[in-house]
């Protein structure tokens, strides 16, 4: 138990890399062989997941070298700076690493009977296990290279997945975009690293920030990095390709291809908040994240409203939810230097927005999967060709009035818990935000009525006669999703005494994530 | 465990849950006292469209393109100013790219 508890921030990306490379030779044994290791490596990586979660949250950091005598050794011995790769595991990115890991889990069972009859599973199922362990690397990961690294890994195989069903060719071109706006932001991230390489000669985030001087060379990598990550997480103006790549991929991989957007958001708030830290006008650029997060709220759920795409219409709620979370965070960076204003409101703000990640992930998750069980029985995703459907498919109806009555955050389900954090924090910070983030939750309840009359309601169409209910394990993976709804929305003091307020405090208290790396150095 | 306090403000879904179910109870007791002679399968229970030939079942669903229209004819400016630039040509994307980062580096220099 101890060898898997200190090797298991290396075992969690380590194990789907094997299995992604792996899969393709016990895919010859059969489907259900391959289907069989796939849930059993998953279990395990889920189980190893937890058992860091618990030693984060009662140890704290955990650093986890790679080729150190031992694990926890991250200055060599007689270096003053670490050298070697390195992961640095605070309450944020286990937050992180949770999230990915529920939502990769529920997608896996749900695509066992989806992707069922289907060309090119081994591959299908190879690239999840690819894009976890990019995911779970860039979460983990604590220098910038392997930053850089894990976030190509995660983009070159969310487009492939995104670009799957090759018969089609708005998949094709939704994976091409995918491709494009990832290399460009990773090229962009990758032109910023080398500007402080270039400058402080460490890639390791706390050795960055432990020297940072702010010149004006860092200015502009920090730019760099702000705008490549926006565009990653789909903020306003930057949005675009999200509907044409959220709404082709296949059911199981959407939501892990909408948890990659949230990644990048951890990767922004890392960057932010930890890399460059006090030294970065927090007013200024916590202004530039309260304005981004506005414009993708409005922007994002007056274009969806529009929609007659189910998944092009749930897209569009992803970057509107996405700028919840941006404008809980930005008010908290506003106000970082004011100690009052943070005490008062600010923390809380944040903590609304990082709750908001893993409550609209859960329940994005779910409304993308109900989507495509709509598609898997009846072939379209166009609602004005949809009708009645709630009379066969009961399950799935119930399942989409959960997703939207959490999106809309109506209580008791989980996104009134996190939306009334942000409502009532950022109402101290500028009432005129909040009645905005009030408004965008009243059109976002409007356009999933307006789905749930047209495609579940009303009378029995008959060309929709035969439709049945979809496979078992498409239900099981939307319930794993459901039931953590409906529990996040009951017990919310809960999740956020134990898993927000910690990642809240990580990203908050940037000299804990210095000290475990750089110790006392001067 | 179920309660979020922040000071200013309380959540308690469990309580509200409780709430809820009472509200719900009352609602029922109150609507089981309404009318119980109308006979099902009569005029009594038939769609009545203002006097006008109710269509048959499959043509009686509303699309969905056809709901909000109000809303959507009033706002059509808008519409018109946020669909324009949703292009869906990658190198229009990569554009807003180039644009932003132009406004956002200028912007972090200069705040300092």
């Amino acid at each position: 138990m101890d060898f898997l508890t200190t090797n298991s921030p290396a075992l969690i990306v380590a194990l789907p890399l094997f299995a992604a490379f792996a899969i393709p030779l016990i895919s010859r044994a059969g489907e259900r062989t391959r289907n069989t290791f796939s849930l059993v490596i998953f279990g395990l990586i889920s189980f190893l997941v937890a058992i860091l979660a618990v030693n984060v949250h009662s140890v704290g950091i955990r650093v986890y070298t790679f080729g150190a005598t031992a694990a926890q050794m991250a200055l060599p011995h007689g270096y003053m700076v670490p050298v070697r790769i390195m992961f640095e595991v605070d309450g944020m990115s286990m937050f992180m690493g949770i999230i990915v890991t529920t939502v990769a889990l529920a997608a896996l069972i749900y695509s066992l009977q989806f992707m069922k009859g289907r060309t090119g599973q081994a591959r299908f199922y190879s690239l999840m296990m690819l894009l976890y362990a990019g995911m779970m690397g860039l979460a983990f990961t604590g220098d910038m290279f392997n930053l850089f690294v894990f976030l190509e890994i995660a983009s070159i195989a969310g487009a492939a997945l995104a670009a799957y069903r090759t018969n089609m060719a708005d998949a094709v071109e939704g994976g091409f975009k995918y491709i494009v706006i990832s290399a460009v932001s990773a090229l962009l991230v990758l032109f910023a690293i080398g500007i402080l390489y270039a400058q402080y000669d460490v890639l390791s985030i706390a050795a960055l920030a432990h020297f940072m001087q702010y010149t004006p060379l860092d200015m502009i990598a920090l730019a760099l990095l702000v705008g490549a990550l926006v565009m990653k997480l789909a903020g306003v103006p930057l949005h675009m390709w999200a509907p044409d790549t959220y709404t082709v991929a296949p059911a199981g991989t959407t939501p892990m291809i909408l948890a990659a957007s949230y990644i990048s958001m951890y990767a922004l708030y890392r960057v932010t908040f930890t890399m460059y830290g006090g030294l970065i006008n927090t007013t200024a650029i916590g202004w530039v994240v309260i304005i981004v997060g506005v414009l993708s709220m409005f922007v994002g759920v007056m274009m969806a409203v529009h929609q007659t795409d189910i998944k092009r219409m749930m897209a569009y709620h992803a970057v509107s939810q996405g700028g919840y979370m941006l404008l809980g965070v930005g008010v908290c960076l506003a106000v970082i230097t004011d100690p009052a204003a943070l005490a008062s409101y600010g923390r809380d703000a944040m903590n609304g927005g990082i709750f908001h990640i893993i409550n609209h992930v859960f329940y994005k998750a779910l409304l993308f999967m109900t989507a495509e069980a709509i598609f898997f029985r009846i072939g379209t995703r166009d609602t004005n060709k949809m009708g009645g459907l709630a009379r066969n498919m009961k399950w799935t109806a119930g399942f989409y009035i959960i997703g939207a009555l959490a999106i809309s955050g109506i209580p008791p389900f989980n996104g009134f818990a996190s939306k009334l954090l942000i409502y009532e924090s950022v109402l101290k910070f500028s009432p005129v935000l909040s009645v905005i983030a009030m408004f965008v939750s009243l059109v976002t309840l409007a356009s999933f009525a307006k789905v749930f009359y047209s495609a579940f309601t009303g009378p029995p169409m008959p060309a929709y006669e035969g439709v049945k209910e979809v496979p078992k394990s498409m239900i099981v993976g939307m319930s794993i999703l459901a039931v953590l709804i409906i529990f996040f929305g009951l017990f919310p003091g809960l999740i956020v005494d134990t898993i927000v307020a910690p990642a809240t405090n990580a990203l908050i208290d940037q000299a804990s994530y210095i000290n475990a790396v750089m110790g006392a150095v001067p | 465990m179920s309660v979020v306090d922040y000071g200013y403000a309380v959540w308690a879904p469990l309580i509200w849950i409780v709430a809820l179910i009472v509200i719900g109870v009352m609602v029922l007791i109150w609507r089981n006292r309404g009318q119980k002679d109308y006979k099902k399968g009569t005029a009594q229970t038939d769609i009545f469209l203002s006097g006008a030939k109710v269509p048959p079942e499959e043509q009686r669903h509303v699309k969905s393109e056809n709901i909000y229209w109000g809303f959507f004819e009033s706002l059509k400016d808008l519409y018109g100013a946020m669909m324009r630039p949703h292009t869906g040509i990658v190198s229009d994307y990569l554009l807003w790219f180039v644009v932003i980062l132009a406004i956002i580096i200028p912007i972090l220099v200069g705040a300092g």
